[in-house]
């Protein structure tokens, strides 16, 4: 197993390329969050021809709606939530040169499909253990939607946030490939 | 008849919620130990570490140890010699929530309409299930549901002629279907028999049993075994990265069902199961 890949935000299509189902990483840099409510509204804005409230290009989405800081934390407990939730919207995203979203759980074909031909990787966080991850997130910025609470879409300053990579830009799946590893037919 | 004021359910409930999303529960901690030794693969192994790593920092520093703090669900057992004064029982659990969420910096989950989805920001109301049983003390159950792992339950109205291979199949089936999605290593909690609504209750009854403990039925603790089995051979793994250990624990709770028949409900719980229980 390959040691742990550094990945500093935004990412090139030569950044993503070069990463393997599998492979872990470390973050640093901006991320961008968004989960259920926010995805739906950036939805509707790219529909009406509105600018977003980021730039997509050469960034990272997490889905994640943190748990809220306690006076002497940056943020709550950070933990990601499930992604295919997201699946709908996370194509047109992608074309619009979002290079990666970090989640957990599986993801359509369409989204694994977006992946492979506009170079982009779907990278898996631990769920659950949020603190832990919290810990990596040095700063956080509300940048919209504010009245959607934990739903806000936050820039997040992460330094070295943990990650594996689900799919890559060839179309290969850890989750595939490791339930395929210890399945015992029965 | 025994009097308990509904400022001492409120100031319980405000209590629960916090310390159960703040502290994992000593048998949880036991059962993923346990799960580390018979882990296999290398990337379970680290993210089993992971997750003892998450909880010890959950209890060392206050904190909760998922940001999905979850719909409060509370279980509450009223002894029939016991009468509640104050105000509403449901006024008083809702208070107690809302205070706990509040002042234990939990997140708000819940959307006042399934269709409007605005939050309500207090995480009220909580699910209450209410059971009147013998006795004159009162207890007050609280779980902390997380969205991601409920989203993956499932119920089926299957025909008695499907009987135990058909229980079988489904369970086994709707944890494959969960995949990596509900946060494995997961405990799976089913509910059979009873009726359409009974079977569901019964699961999540199910998932509030001592994580491992099984039922007193040697039968039902052999179909748990039979399940537990099955499910980890599907080589899901921690996470859903591959691995041995897909769920920690299968409970099952039966009841009566009628002759036409075969209510099954999976409930299916994250590693990160939060419940709570005092006696008042």
């Amino acid at each position: 197993m390959r040691e742990y890949i550094n990945l500093k935000t935004p990412l090139s299509d030569s950044d993503v390329e070069k990463l393997e189902a599998g492979d872990k990483v470390r973050i640093s840099g901006i991320l961008y969050t968004a989960r259920d409510a926010a995805h739906k509204r950036l939805m509707e804005m790219i529909e009406s021809g509105k600018d977003l409230p980021f730039d997509l290009k050469g960034q990272l989405i997490y889905y994640v709606g943190p748990s809220p800081a306690k006076p002497e934390q940056v943020i709550g407990s950070a933990g990601p939530t499930t992604s295919y939730r997201m699946d709908t919207y996370t194509p047109a995203f992608i074309k619009m040169g979002l290079k990666g979203t970090i989640g957990k759980g599986n993801r359509s074909q369409e989204v694994i499909e977006a992946m492979r031909k506009y170079k982009a990787v779907y990278l898996a966080a631990v769920g659950g253990a949020a603190a832990l991850i919290a810990k990596t997130i040095r700063k956080v910025r509300i940048i919209a939607f504010e009245d959607l609470g934990p739903e806000a879409i936050r820039e997040l300053e992460v330094d070295n946030f943990p990650a594996i990579v689900v799919n890559d830009t060839k179309g290969n799946d850890l989750y595939n490939i490791g339930s395929d590893k210890y399945k015992i037919p029965s | 008849m025994r009097q308990i004021n509904t400022e001492e359910i409120t100031d319980t409930v405000e209590k629960i919620c916090i310390d159960a999303n703040y502290n994992l529960g000593d048998d949880l901690i036991t059962s993923l130990r346990n799960a580390l030794d018979k882990e296999e693969s290398p990337l379970g192994k680290e993210v089993i570490k992971q997750l003892l790593e998450n909880a010890e920092i959950g209890k060392n520093e206050q904190v909760p140890v998922c940001q999905d703090t979850g719909y409060a669900v509370v279980f509450v057992e009223i002894g029939q010699n016991v009468m509640i004064e104050g105000q509403s029982l449901q006024e008083a659990i809702n208070e107690g929530v809302r205070r706990g969420y509040k002042n234990g910096y939990l997140r708000k989950s819940i959307v006042r309409s399934p269709l409007d989805r605005v939050n309500t920001g207090d995480n009220t109301p909580a699910a209450i299930h209410t059971d009147i049983v013998p006795g004159d003390k009162l207890k007050i159950t609280f779980i902390a549901k997380g969205g991601g792992c409920e989203n993956m339950s499932r119920t089926a109205m299957l025909t008695p002629a499907q009987g135990r291979d058909g229980v079988i199949n489904f369970v086994v089936e709707t944890v494959k279907i969960a995949g990596a999605n509900p946060c494995p290593p997961i405990i799976v909690g089913v509910g059979l028999g009873g009726t359409f609504e009974y079977a569901s209750l019964l699961s999540k009854k199910a998932i509030l049993r001592s994580v491992g403990i099984h039922n007193k039925d040697i039968n039902i603790a052999h179909l748990e075994d039979e399940l537990l089995e099955k499910i980890n051979k599907l080589g899901i793994g921690p996470q859903g990265f591959g691995g041995r250990i897909t769920a920690l624990a299968v409970h099952v709770e039966t009841y009566p069902c009628h002759i036409a028949s075969l209510p099954v409900a999976v409930n299916i719980e994250c590693h990160s199961h939060r419940p709570k229980s005092v006696v008042i």
